[in-house]
């Protein structure tokens, strides 16, 4: 079932946009065994997609080396960040990349059961991705004695989210799987260790499951040939807001934010927001920058501005998002986000003292490093980044800021 | 409540129960079958799936009240849910809000009279390049104007 008004493009990207046979990924995995998996991956340097780039070859070795009786894949398809929404064409359009690629992992770490926590507004997808799941059943690529080696057993199933964006957080996504309120846990022990049930469990990203099956197919070396030194590999960009082509584009790691500006056709632009709400947002002036995990890191998202924008209304739409996504379990996030929109609201009212304004900037540097995960630790990053780079628009145009756009 | 309502609730949690078993885990998937079917989880659900997963009532509504989609009070027939996120709001949503407030006559986090629309506002919906966007129960409507939402809504039952 595709969702309403729905019209793809025709898609074209270096890896994951490329031409793949549907379950020559597992068979292979299955000829060149266990550690050549291991190998081949580290070969790749895949990092993981969702956002903070810890590298897949690793987080698999130390749930390899983990000893225990049960272990679990799960998929993070809790995709909340504001402007991504990346992955939502993946399963829609690729389920055969994520499911194999959970296999393969399933595979190679001797997992029975893959998860996926699909995120509770993407109900809609729950029909397609069961059927999908049946089929692949009814081809042996799932169930017992899968492809008719014995002992190699794995089951998929689907759980659902239920509207919070902190449960994209691994922990908090492992809490809510155990039927808890999604808050995230202290790491470490971290979920390598002590994941799903307290056992050891690997928790990817959409994205980078699916990156495995070509990863093995292709190899490491040809999948290093894409990007830079240290983000290898292509990645998928959710582009939107003012372009005239919004919408899910493959390229290389290390490209330009003005080249991506200029194929999505953006005029006009006056900045943009990479990584979403949780991300930095990046004036005309930093458009040479790339998009890279070593310079503008994202998992994804890419938001252009024009100049017709008002920078003040975006940052406080970004510190609402905040202020209700706040899981409230630690203080300096559930406190600190109030703080940082109430001064926002003081700048638009123009009540507001630079005094005030430089204690709320050292608030936010307190919450980078106090929050216990990782909302609280990057929401105050819009913050700061917009106050700093959009300080003549929002401070002097008119004296004070929010009237000065639309 | 009348002892009959109640018993066909008890028996539809047992069921539930039955289907995703009685460890923890379960807690979520069952919560959100009957959030599905009755937009609410009512007091007395909580306890009753409380004492089938020999948990306290308050840890079921501790989840109950952690989670955006789900309510422990009555809803509408049909949850609509507007995207108020950045490229959303960018989009147009502003205009599309009014719209729905006007047609319908009530307010973001209210529901109609006639029990037929509560309307709620959501944080992203994962559909920002085609915004502004709502999801009906759990269909997703995009590119949304005000005349097209309000036709949306015109045809929910």
């Amino acid at each position: 079932m595709k969702p309403n008004g729905n019209k793809y493009a025709v898609r074209q990207g270096a890896v994951l946009f490329s031409e793949y046979a549907p379950g020559s990924g597992i068979k292979k995995a299955l000829e060149i065994g266990r550690e050549n998996i291991l190998l081949e991956l580290r070969e790749s340097k895949l990092k993981g997609r969702g956002g903070a780039g810890f590298p897949t070859a690793t987080k698999w070795m130390l749930v390899a080396a983990a000893k225990s009786e049960e272990k679990f894949i799960v998929c993070n398809a809790d995709e909340g960040e504001p402007g991504t929404f990346k992955d939502r064409v993946l399963l829609l359009e690729y389920p055969e990349l994520v499911f194999e690629g959970m296999l393969i992992a399933g595979y190679t770490l001797g997992a029975r059961q893959g998860i996926i926590y699909l995120r509770g507004e993407y109900e809609y997808m729950l029909k397609s991705l069961e059927s999908y799941l049946e089929q692949m059943k009814e081809d042996n690529l799932l169930g017992n004695n899968i492809l008719g080696n014995p002992n190699f057993n794995f089951e998929i199933v689907i759980r659902l989210g239920s509207g919070a964006y902190v449960c994209g957080e691994e922990t908090a996504l492992i809490e809510s799987l155990e039927g808890n309120r999604g808050e995230a846990r202290n790491r470490p022990p971290y979920p390598v260790n002590t994941g799903y049930l307290g056992r050891p469990t690997v928790v990817n990203n959409v994205e980078t499951l699916a990156s495995v099956p070509h990863i093995l197919v292709k190899g490491g070396e040809w999948f290093r040939t894409f990007g830079t030194d240290k983000s290898t590999g292509s990645k998928l960009f959710s582009v939107s807001g003012d372009c005239e082509r919004p919408g899910v584009y493959e390229l290389p790691w290390g490209t330009k934010i003005k080249d991506l500006l200029e194929i999505v056709g953006a005029k006009n632009t006056k900045a943009v927001q990479v990584g979403g709400a949780s991300g930095s947002c990046i004036p005309k002036s930093q458009f040479e920058r790339t998009l890279a995990y070593e310079d503008a890191a994202t998992g994804g998202s890419i938001m252009i501005f024009n100049e017709s924008r008002n920078m003040l209304k975006i940052l406080k739409n970004f510190m609402e998002f905040f202020v209700e996504e706040s899981c409230g379990q630690c203080t300096p996030c559930r406190v600190g986000n109030v703080k940082l929109l109430e001064g926002i609201e003081k700048i638009e009212r123009g009540v507001y003292t630079f005094g005030h304004l430089n204690k709320l900037k050292e608030l936010g540097r307190t919450m980078q490093v106090a929050s216990k995960c990782g909302l609280g630790q990057s929401s105050p990053n819009a913050f700061l980044s917009i106050l700093e780079n959009f300080k003549e628009e929002i401070f002097n145009k008119n004296g004070y800021g929010g009237h000065n756009g639309k | 409540m009348l002892v009959l309502e109640k018993n066909s609730l008890t028996e539809e949690v047992e069921s539930l129960v039955e289907f995703y078993g009685t460890e923890r885990s379960a807690l979520l998937p069952i919560l959100q079958a009957v959030q599905r079917k009755h937009k609410y989880v009512s007091d007395f659900v909580q306890q009753e799936i409380a004492r089938l997963l020999d948990i306290h009532p308050v840890e079921v509504y501790s989840v109950v009240s952690f989670y955006a989609f789900l309510h422990s009070e009555p809803q509408g027939r049909n949850i609509v849910r507007l995207c108020q996120t950045i490229a959303c709001d960018l989009a147009g949503k502003e205009a599309v809000a009014r719209a729905v407030e006007r047609e319908l006559g009530i307010t973001f986090g209210q529901t109609t009279k006639d029990k037929r629309i509560t309307l709620e506002y959501a944080n992203c919906l994962g559909m920002c390049d085609q915004g502004p966007a709502m999801i009906v129960n759990d269909r997703v409507y995009t590119h949304l104007t005000p005349e097209k939402a309000i036709n949306i809504l015109n045809e929910i039952k």
